[in-house]
């Protein structure tokens, strides 16, 4: 149960992590907007209520891990990761340059609190159901968290894995579905019939939960109720708006891949701020 | 010096070795994709079956897990075919291993066209290239089964990716007592007319060769080299030029392996007279695979016939 104060200080972050995306990628000049946008309740609820981690020791063993499978939305993951105190601020402004270690999609090997590098989608899954694997064979109670796209979900390996952590009992593994029904190309339903997600990993045999993907107390008591779930893997489909939070980014495939100009920044910063926490 | 005893199938060897470093190493584990029959990693699963994991006919889905095992202290064998590990997973391998330079050991068997009678569609001829040419990824071939067992230990103890390309066929054992340290050939016979640098089944190969032409007078140096990278450059260079005939042996494309390797290291330094032996561009086909041998040029017939091509 999320408390007032809980919520609070999440939707705060949430906003924070807001700001950082639209600064970071206004500074890089290139980069994926929407599917940032659409991440930062999960990323919050993760970071900041969740997650059993330690910034100051990001390889502590016993921490929980976190795959984003859906690489491409890295700002939303650095922003989550910078609030946490994993590296400070002034790094992001370094996005996508040239020596950065905030490369354009995720890399665990330069990036302090990245367990997985991931960008080429179908394959975070895998990997999260990988490490959920080595957790239970090392006796370790810590929990494996990863984050899909729905357009990802196009990816013949999203539904290898699928099967597989069915098939090794995976109840130490909470998915999101970023369902924010927007791909590069246009609607999932109109480039490739994703309908029914939830019902595609029912039928895979997963213990499917929904929730409204920028409502904090839903995603909180799904999340809460898949570390309940015994014997079966957890999919949260979180219906989300792609560019969530920035009017003229809102809902709209032309916001993939494009990283706001200056005017649009501070009008998205504006819109942020003002979007306040309920 | 070079004493040929029984025969013995590489996959074999690999099965072996797997249970043996599986006892003394408790963070071995290993992944198959429904082969654990012919990969013979079907022994470890017997003896190690919480270490085992099947990924079931999903090589891409193996690899990626294999990668995030790894992430937990693990050390993931991957096991499958050389085409399906090696090319079907060839992006999984790129992205989700090799490139966070994760400690995970894809040992893939049934490479070449001495898989033989399943034909074209299953033999790979090209994995070497597709491994080499991967940033961190060390690419070792065995030349037989005491050789692979030492390979497998050799590969748990280095923090990387390593590829270990493993043939189906059984093949000449050379003596146990063979040095073996991933990097460094071995120089199998000494020689100064000609020298003929191998790797995998094509060492015994390029030993027949030698016996053969050493009847006529001709002096004819064999260099295993079981690491195809990082290639040893100061032994090819110091063979290639004592010799000034270079002659490489694989049973692969000769596009991208091991004579390309060879080649790499000896641009810029100096004349030879150079040659590859291996398959010349083209797919595989069903067959015996001594009979695929001889149809490719492979076997010692067809070797000779190209070896002579450079003695004039």
């Amino acid at each position: 149960m999320l408390t007032c104060e809980n919520e609070k200080e999440l939707a705060l972050r949430a906003r924070n992590m807001r700001c950082h995306i639209i600064r970071m990628l206004e500074a890089a000049g290139s980069g994926h907007t929407g599917g940032s946008l659409s991440i930062v309740e999960i990323m919050a609820l993760l970071y900041f209520k969740h997650m059993n981690i330690r910034p100051q020791e990001p390889r502590w063993p016993d921490r929980d891990r976190f795959v984003l499978s859906k690489g491409h939305a890295a700002p939303g993951l650095y922003a989550a990761l910078c609030e946490a105190g994993f590296f400070p601020e002034d790094e992001l402004k370094t996005l996508r340059k040239l020596g950065t270690r905030l490369q354009g999609h995720p890399d665990c090997k330069k990036v302090p609190g990245i367990d997985m590098s991931t960008g080429s989608l179908g394959q975070g899954l895998s990997a999260a159901n990988g490490m959920a694997l080595g957790l239970r064979l090392s006796g370790k109670a810590a929990r494996v968290y990863t984050t899909l796209g729905d357009g990802e979900s196009e990816e013949g390996q999203i539904w290898e894995a699928a099967m597989t952590a069915v098939h090794y009992k995976l109840d130490n593994l909470t998915a999101f579905l970023d369902h924010n029904g927007l791909q590069i190309d246009g609607d999932v339903t109109k480039v490739k019939s994703m309908l029914n997600p939830g019902a595609r990993f029912q039928a895979f045999g997963w213990n499917v939960l929904y929730a409204d993907g920028h409502n904090l107390r839903q995603l909180d008591a799904a999340i809460e109720l898949a570390k309940q779930t015994k014997g079966v893997p957890t999919m949260i489909i979180a219906k989300t708006i792609k560019g969530k939070g920035v009017s003229f980014a809102e809902d709209k495939a032309e916001w993939h891949g494009v990283a706001p100009k200056a005017d649009e920044a501070v009008q998205a910063i504006e819109e942020i701020m003002a979007g306040g926490c309920k | 010096m070079e004493k040929l005893s029984e025969m013995k199938a590489i996959r074999a060897a690999y099965g072996e070795a797997l249970v043996a470093l599986g006892a003394e190493n408790k963070r071995v584990v290993v992944l198959d994709a429904d082969l654990s029959h012919a990969t013979m990693t079907l022994n470890f699963s017997r003896q190690y079956p919480k270490r085992f994991f099947n990924a079931g006919i999903a090589e891409a889905n193996m690899v990626c897990m294999a990668a995030g095992l790894s992430t937990m202290g693990f050390v993931p064998f991957c096991s499958s075919f050389a085409i399906f590990g090696a090319g079907r997973a060839y992006e999984q391998v790129r992205n989700s291993v090799a490139y966070p330079h994760f400690n995970v050991k894809l040992a893939m068997t049934h490479a070449g066209i001495t898989l033989g009678e399943d034909g074209g569609s299953h033999q790979a001829i090209e994995d070497m290239a597709l491994m080499r040419v991967i940033p961190g990824m060390t690419v070792v071939v065995p030349c037989d089964a005491n050789e692979t067992k030492k390979a497998v230990f050799a590969a748990a103890t280095i923090n990387g990716p390593v590829y270990l390309r493993l043939a189906r066929p059984a093949t000449r054992v050379f003596e146990q007592n063979m040095s073996f340290t991933l990097g460094k050939a071995n120089v199998m016979r000494s020689g100064t007319d000609i020298v003929l640098f191998a790797c995998g089944i094509m060492v015994a190969t390029a030993m027949e060769c030698a016996a053969a032409l050493s009847q006529h007078g001709i002096s004819v140096a064999v260099v295993n080299i079981h690491t195809v990278k990082p290639i040893d450059r100061v032994c090819v260079l110091k063979w290639a030029q004592r010799c000034k005939r270079v002659v490489t042996m694989e049973e692969h494309s000769v596009i991208g392996g091991l004579g390309d390797a060879v080649s790499d290291v000896l641009l810029g330094n100096g004349n030879f007279a150079f040659t590859k032996i291996g398959v010349q561009d083209r797919f595989g086909q069903s067959g015996k695979p001594e009979m695929l041998l001889a149809e490719y040029g492979l076997d010692t017939a067809g070797s000779l016939a190209r070896i002579k091509t450079l003695l004039g």
